[in-house]
């Protein structure tokens, strides 16, 4: 990368980190509470019920399903956030008018949007331990599922930003997409409960590749094989860097 | 050389709005250039074609010899922006915001420093730099928005109506400061709705009026295009109806106020002496319009605005 394009990079970068690490109250504490509470509701006291799933007691077989679902909302809310709250204030314009190519753009709102959803990743991995036991079966799945994971919904989330002409237009995708896609991608049960229909019907399911193979990294079990979730993720943020960068080189919702 | 080069600008927006209808224009490098034009004119949009915020339908665009469909880069790396409307993040500080706008143009972050600094505190700003925005005042987000463009030390500054709403005291210091950057060898373009700012500032002069250029000129020669000008006068005694005075046309206001208009082949010497002659004389007098706001209205009516 040459210098000056590494120099404004870093800029974005360190805008967008600024910004949720100014504002922790609303990315960082949430996160943590909500998912405290799941581990209390589904793990302590629901768990037991359920008893073991895959070989691990249910308590722990959720966890990398609720590291992972916050990633994924995390990643995806701060460029959603980011970029449209950019464009409502118009300091985009600070971007668009600077001589650096669409590319970089994009790259320092995805860089941003990873930072934080693998610090909340952190954070609620954090949480995670005062509840259950966690190993890494494989670092380097967990590591390149959980980039891979948070760059595409960085990405989703930017395509988001780029759409959106009112505030309502950056929850409604969150909202009757990101969530029902989470909570059915296999965070709380293994797709093996499922009638053999509906187990198919969720290989349709990005978020399933995503959680099975985290899953994998941590406890290594898995309803899917780790290398077609991999290639799911590598194909899928491929294509959606590609849409950034052909929406923003048109200049659609940022120039008229 | 020309600091900016425009050839046959069109836009066409989606609604059908036909902002520009093929403008042409050459501000020459070092040229402090006024940009007047009524609201709706095609100001904002020739400006925002220029800086690559809005797309152009049609024509060609150089920055100091940088077409911005073949050299967009170099093209914006040679402009320093000031926007009409306030285009920062009003939860950031002042200094993080200039700074950053240094790093969006690859300036290293040391010199960014040292630049905010220098130009903050030109501008009256250092001392605010580390208050969030949105509690600076009106003038201060203005003056804020010129360090910001100055930062990466452009050679063309463009200011799009930069003293909207900014007192009288705090308009002419920065005029003062623009004139100083302006002596130090940056081009500027300004639009503004204040025609004084204009004719005070600028050495050359566009009037756009419905998406057409319809005067390009030096200030000087559009000044001296002017005809008529119209005073107001303070007489020392109430009058019932204007004085007859047959060389002028003189029209009364009220009953101490009177309005002469003077030509440019008449003088004022021969209006007090007619006035003086009916026992009329005058305590004071103003312009009632600034020169160039004459000729802009009158060239405005002229192209049927």
């Amino acid at each position: 990368m040459e210098s000056r394009y590494w120099i404004a990079f870093q800029t974005i970068v360190t805008k967008e980190v600024t910004r949720f690490m100014r504002i922790w109250v609303q990315t960082l504490l949430p996160p943590a509470i909500s998912m405290s509470l799941y581990f209390v509701i589904f793990g302590s006291l629901i768990g037991p019920r359920i008893g073991i799933m895959h070989g691990f007691p249910y308590i722990q077989y959720i966890a990398p399903g609720l590291i992972m679902m916050s990633v994924i909302t995390n990643a995806y809310a701060n460029v959603v956030s980011s970029f449209f709250g950019s464009k409502f204030q118009k300091s985009i314009e600070e971007m668009l008018v600077a001589p650096i190519p669409n590319w970089v753009i994009v790259s320092g709102f995805i860089a941003g949007g990873v930072v934080r959803g693998l610090f909340v990743g952190l954070v609620v991995t954090a949480v995670a331990l005062f509840f259950t036991d966690l190993h890494l079966y494989s670092f380097w799945v967990t590591a390149v599922v959980v980039l891979l994971t948070s760059i595409l919904f960085s990405l989703g989330g930017l395509i988001n930003g780029i759409f959106a002409k009112k505030f309502d237009d950056i929850s409604i995708i969150p909202t009757f997409v990101l969530t029902p896609l989470t909570y059915l991608g296999g965070v709380f049960y293994s797709i093996e409960l499922l009638p053999p229909f509906w187990q198919k019907v969720s290989l349709a399911n990005p978020v399933l590749y995503m959680v099975n193979a985290f899953r994998y990294g941590i406890l290594g079990v898995s309803d899917i094989s780790v290398i077609n979730a991999l290639i799911v993720l590598a194909l899928c943020s491929v294509a959606l860097t590609a849409a950034c960068i052909m929406l923003m080189n048109r200049g659609v919702g940022i120039r008229t | 050389m020309n600091a900016l080069e425009i050839t046959g600008l069109h836009k066409v927006y989606k609604n059908g709005v036909q902002a520009l209808k093929g403008i042409d224009l050459r501000v020459k490098q070092g040229d402090f250039f006024a940009l007047l034009g009524p609201n709706g004119a095609g100001k904002s949009t020739t400006i925002g074609i220029v800086s690559s915020l809005v797309n152009k339908t049609a024509g060609q665009v150089r920055v100091f010899g940088h077409d911005i469909d073949t050299d967009l880069e170099t093209a914006k790396s040679c402009i320093g922006l000031v926007p009409q409307e306030l285009n920062f993040s009003q939860f950031e500080p002042g200094l993080q915001i200039v700074v950053n706008h240094a790093g969006f143009y690859g300036v290293p972050r040391p010199l960014a420093l040292r630049r905010a600094e220098k130009y903050l505190k030109q501008l009256g700003l250092w001392e605010k730099r580390n208050q969030p925005s949105r509690t600076l005042s009106g003038g201060m987000k203005r003056r804020l928005m010129v360090a910001r463009a100055l930062l990466h030390e452009p050679k063309l500054l463009i200011l799009d109506e930069p003293t909207a709403g900014v007192d009288i005291e705090l308009r002419r210091s920065l005029w003062d400061f623009l004139r100083e950057i302006n002596a130090n060898g940056t081009t500027i373009i300004l639009t503004t709705h204040y025609l004084e700012e204009a004719e005070s500032l600028c050495r050359h002069i566009a009037i756009i009026d419905h998406g057409l250029i319809i005067e390009n000129t030096g200030m000087k020669s559009l000044l001296a295009k002017l005809h008529v000008e119209t005073f107001i006068l303070d007489i020392d005694r109430p009058l019932a109806a204007a004085p007859p005075l047959p060389a002028f046309h003189v029209q009364r206001l009220d009953e101490l106020t009177l309005s002469a208009d003077i030509t440019k082949d008449q003088n004022l010497n021969d209006l007090f002496a007619a006035l003086s002659a009916q026992g009329i004389h005058v305590k004071s007098m103003r312009n009632k319009a600034n020169r160039l706001e004459e000729l802009f209205l009158g060239l405005l009516a002229k192209n049927g605005g």
